[in-house]
């Protein structure tokens, strides 16, 4: 009966302890193996400049340089491979940019953080900074030189893609002697219809009225301020 | 007489349940001699052929707690890179905020693991002391407690010092999962084997880092070898006073905290 057992032992122990066990350690030599060969997702940062040196060069000096191409575009050992077989999403939106430079008081001082909320709020980030090299933006100090208050008012609104000179044609001498070469201004109703009357042909996102029936004793201006207009 | 009849009807019992026994058992043990025969040998010495020999490293990590801006970039490559399940609860590695109120009333919280980040924290603004990230994973212990109870070996020890689990051996019986005093594993939810970080063993054996620190846009997790000499770990390990996470149990974690605050468990 016991030398039974112990054959039997021996015969079920040579089947169930696999061949390799205990030829690096106490474990399963072809484990390791199998947990090795797991599919590789992210590529590294150093494979991108084969076809993108342009924008690894233009990153590696600027604030983003620690910052890896795949945290931002995604995991792409797929694309490296074969750049037709996967397509890399790039993340324009501004809800994106916020994931490290919202400000959170238990981030380190320091780091370049924003309020989002008053940051301006209605661009997308990358309209100003460029996201592989995202240095604060020189602005050309033009309008918004001398007329701080409006430009701002402006960029909070729904009219912040609306530049200036579309609403005032500004002579260059007006930024040099402003009083004696003064903008123009709009005068009529029908300026504002130009872009906002039921017939105009602009874009369908931009709200539309009945400029014979709307307000027609008034100036526009009168009820909506231009550089915040607003329809309660 | 009685006696012994008692007796042989006992032994004859006893046979029949010994060979029941041997029978049901080997019934139970039936698929995984199969899958053992036939799945063992095909992918053998991959890792001797990729010219890595494990007897030359020891890894570990270390993080910069100064440096971790809480993005959650880290825990989302993570899943990405092992397919680790999107929902809450399995995690391979999160990151946790600790609040320190002057109450000294401590609050930590991880909301998903951080996977999308953090929101700024609201109206408590004014009574917070202190405030930081802390990037969480498993330490790789040195004397893992998770290796010690597992009752078939599935997890191991590698000559490079980095617990692996072998999912075809675990049996998914979460005593690791128990036993882990850092909360480093869980049970995955298809599998049902035992899941936790690997360092990116597949990644690291092949020269690239692990996933987490491919991301990290603060370089706040250093990963690299602890015993040579120009790696970038030791030299963070120089430069800092170090901590490691429960430092009482004995555990000898390979993943080591620079700046980290003592609330910190
Ligand atoms: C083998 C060459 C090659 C490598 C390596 C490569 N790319 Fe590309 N990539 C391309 C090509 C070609 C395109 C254009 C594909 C198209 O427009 O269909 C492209 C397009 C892109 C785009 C733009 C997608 C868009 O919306 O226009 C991004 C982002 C990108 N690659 C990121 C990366 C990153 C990050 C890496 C490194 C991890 C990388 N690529 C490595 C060849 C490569
Ligand atoms: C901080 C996030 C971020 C990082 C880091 C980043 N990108 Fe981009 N990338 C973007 C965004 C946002 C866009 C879209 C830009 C636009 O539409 O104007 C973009 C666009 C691109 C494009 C397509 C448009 C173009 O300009 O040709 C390529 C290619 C690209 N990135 C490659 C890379 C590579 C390579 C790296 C690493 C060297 C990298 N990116 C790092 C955010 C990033
Ligand atoms: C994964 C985290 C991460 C993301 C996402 C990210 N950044 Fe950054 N950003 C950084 C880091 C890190 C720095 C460098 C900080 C430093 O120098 O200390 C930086 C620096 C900057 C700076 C320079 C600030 C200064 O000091 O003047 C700007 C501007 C910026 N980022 C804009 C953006 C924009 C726009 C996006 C979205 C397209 C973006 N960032 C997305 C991590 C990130
Ligand atoms: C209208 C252009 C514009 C837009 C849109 C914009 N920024 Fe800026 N950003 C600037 C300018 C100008 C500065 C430098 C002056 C300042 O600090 O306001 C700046 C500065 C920064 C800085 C550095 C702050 C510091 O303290 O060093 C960061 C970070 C930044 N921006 C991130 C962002 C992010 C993220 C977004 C999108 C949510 C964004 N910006 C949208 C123009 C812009
Ligand atoms: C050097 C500073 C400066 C710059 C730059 C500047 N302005 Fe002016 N602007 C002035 C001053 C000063 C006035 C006169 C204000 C007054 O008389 O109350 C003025 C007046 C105006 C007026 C009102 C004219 C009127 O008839 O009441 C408009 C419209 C105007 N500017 C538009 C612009 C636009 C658009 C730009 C950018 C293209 C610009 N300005 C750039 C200084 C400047
Ligand atoms: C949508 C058209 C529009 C745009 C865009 C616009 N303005 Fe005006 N602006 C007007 C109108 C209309 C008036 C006349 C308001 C009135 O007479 O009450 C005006 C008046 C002004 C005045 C005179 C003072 C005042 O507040 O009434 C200044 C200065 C001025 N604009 C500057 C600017 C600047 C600078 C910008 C760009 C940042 C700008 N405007 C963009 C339509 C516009
Ligand atoms: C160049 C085209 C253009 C001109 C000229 C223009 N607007 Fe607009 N207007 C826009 C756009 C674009 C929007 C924003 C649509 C959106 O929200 O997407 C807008 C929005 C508005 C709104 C709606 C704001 C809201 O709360 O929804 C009002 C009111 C308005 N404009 C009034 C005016 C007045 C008054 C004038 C004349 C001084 C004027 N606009 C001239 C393009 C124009
Ligand atoms: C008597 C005051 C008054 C005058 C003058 C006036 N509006 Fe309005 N406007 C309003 C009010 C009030 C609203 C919001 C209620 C509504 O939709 O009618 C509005 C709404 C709008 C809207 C938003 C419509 C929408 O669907 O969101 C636009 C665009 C607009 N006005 C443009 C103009 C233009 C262009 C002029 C000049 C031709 C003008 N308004 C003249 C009072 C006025």
């Amino acid at each position: 009966m016991l030398i039974f057992l112990v054959t039997a032992f021996i015969f079920m122990r040579s089947i169930l302890v696999p061949p390799d066990f205990g030829k690096y350690g106490h474990y399963r030599a072809s484990a390791i193996d199998e947990i090795i060969s797991q599919e590789i997702k992210y590529a590294g940062h150093t494979v991108c400049y084969d076809c993108h040196d342009d924008i690894v060069d233009l990153k590696k000096t600027g604030y983003h340089k620690n910052v890896a191409c795949e945290v931002c575009h995604g995991p792409a050992a797929l694309h490296t491979d074969d750049p037709g077989e996967l397509k890399l999403q790039a993340p324009r939106e501004r809800g994106y940019c916020p994931l490290c430079h919202e400000y959170i008081s238990s981030r380190p001082t320091g780091f370049p953080q924003i309020v989002s909320a008053s940051h301006n709020p209605m661009k997308p980030c990358i309209s100003c900074h460029e996201p592989h090299d995202p240095k604060p933006p020189q602005t050309p100090k033009e309008c918004d030189a001398c007329h701080a208050e409006i430009s701002r008012t402006k960029s909070l609104s729904h009219h912040v893609y609306v530049d200036c000179i579309e609403c005032h044609q500004t002579p260059n001498e007006h930024k040099i002697k402003p009083r004696e070469y003064l903008p123009s201004k709009p005068t009529t109703r029908e300026f504002c219809g130009n872009c906002h009357s039921k017939d105009s042909t602009t874009p369908e996102e931009i709200p539309k009225i009945d400029i014979n029936s709307h307000g027609e004793r008034y100036m526009c201006w009168q009820c909506h301020y231009p550089h915040l207009p607003e329809a309660q | 007489m009685e006696k012994v009849n008692n007796q042989k009807s006992n032994d004859i019992k006893r046979r029949k349940f010994l060979k029941n026994l041997f029978l049901s058992l080997s019934g139970l043990f039936l698929p995984g001699i199969v899958s053992a025969a036939t799945k063992t040998g095909r992918l053998k010495d991959l890792i001797l052929s990729l010219g890595y020999d494990p007897k030359e490293h020891l890894w570990g990590m270390g993080i910069d707690i100064d440096k971790c801006i809480g993005c959650g970039r880290c825990v989302n490559a993570c899943k990405e890179e092992n397919g680790v399940p999107r929902d809450p609860f399995f995690f391979r590695t999160w990151v946790e905020r600790y609040r320190i109120y002057d109450n000294r009333e401590t609050l930590v919280d991880s909301p998903n693991g951080a996977i999308d980040g953090f929101k700024p924290s609201i109206n408590d603004e004014g009574n917070i002391i202190r405030s930081f990230f802390v990037p969480k994973l498993c330490n790789h212990c040195d004397n893992p407690p998770c290796v010690q109870v597992c009752p078939v070996g599935a997890t191991f020890k590698t000559d490079d010092g980095v617990i692996l689990v072998d999912s075809k051996y675990c049996i998914g019986c979460r005593y690791c999962i128990q036993a882990c005093p850092y909360g480093a594993r869980f049970l995955d939810p298809e599998t049902r084997t035992a899941e936790k970080c690997t360092f990116c063993y597949h990644r690291i054996t092949k020269e690239l880092s692990p996933a987490c620190v491919e991301v990290c846009p603060t370089q706040a997790r250093i990963f690299g070898e602890i015993k040579k000499k120009p790696s970038p770990l030791v030299r963070f390990m120089r430069q800092h006073v170090l901590g490691v996470l429960k430092p009482a149990l004995n555990t000898e974690p390979k993943v080591f905290y620079a700046n980290m605050d003592m609330e910190v468990r």
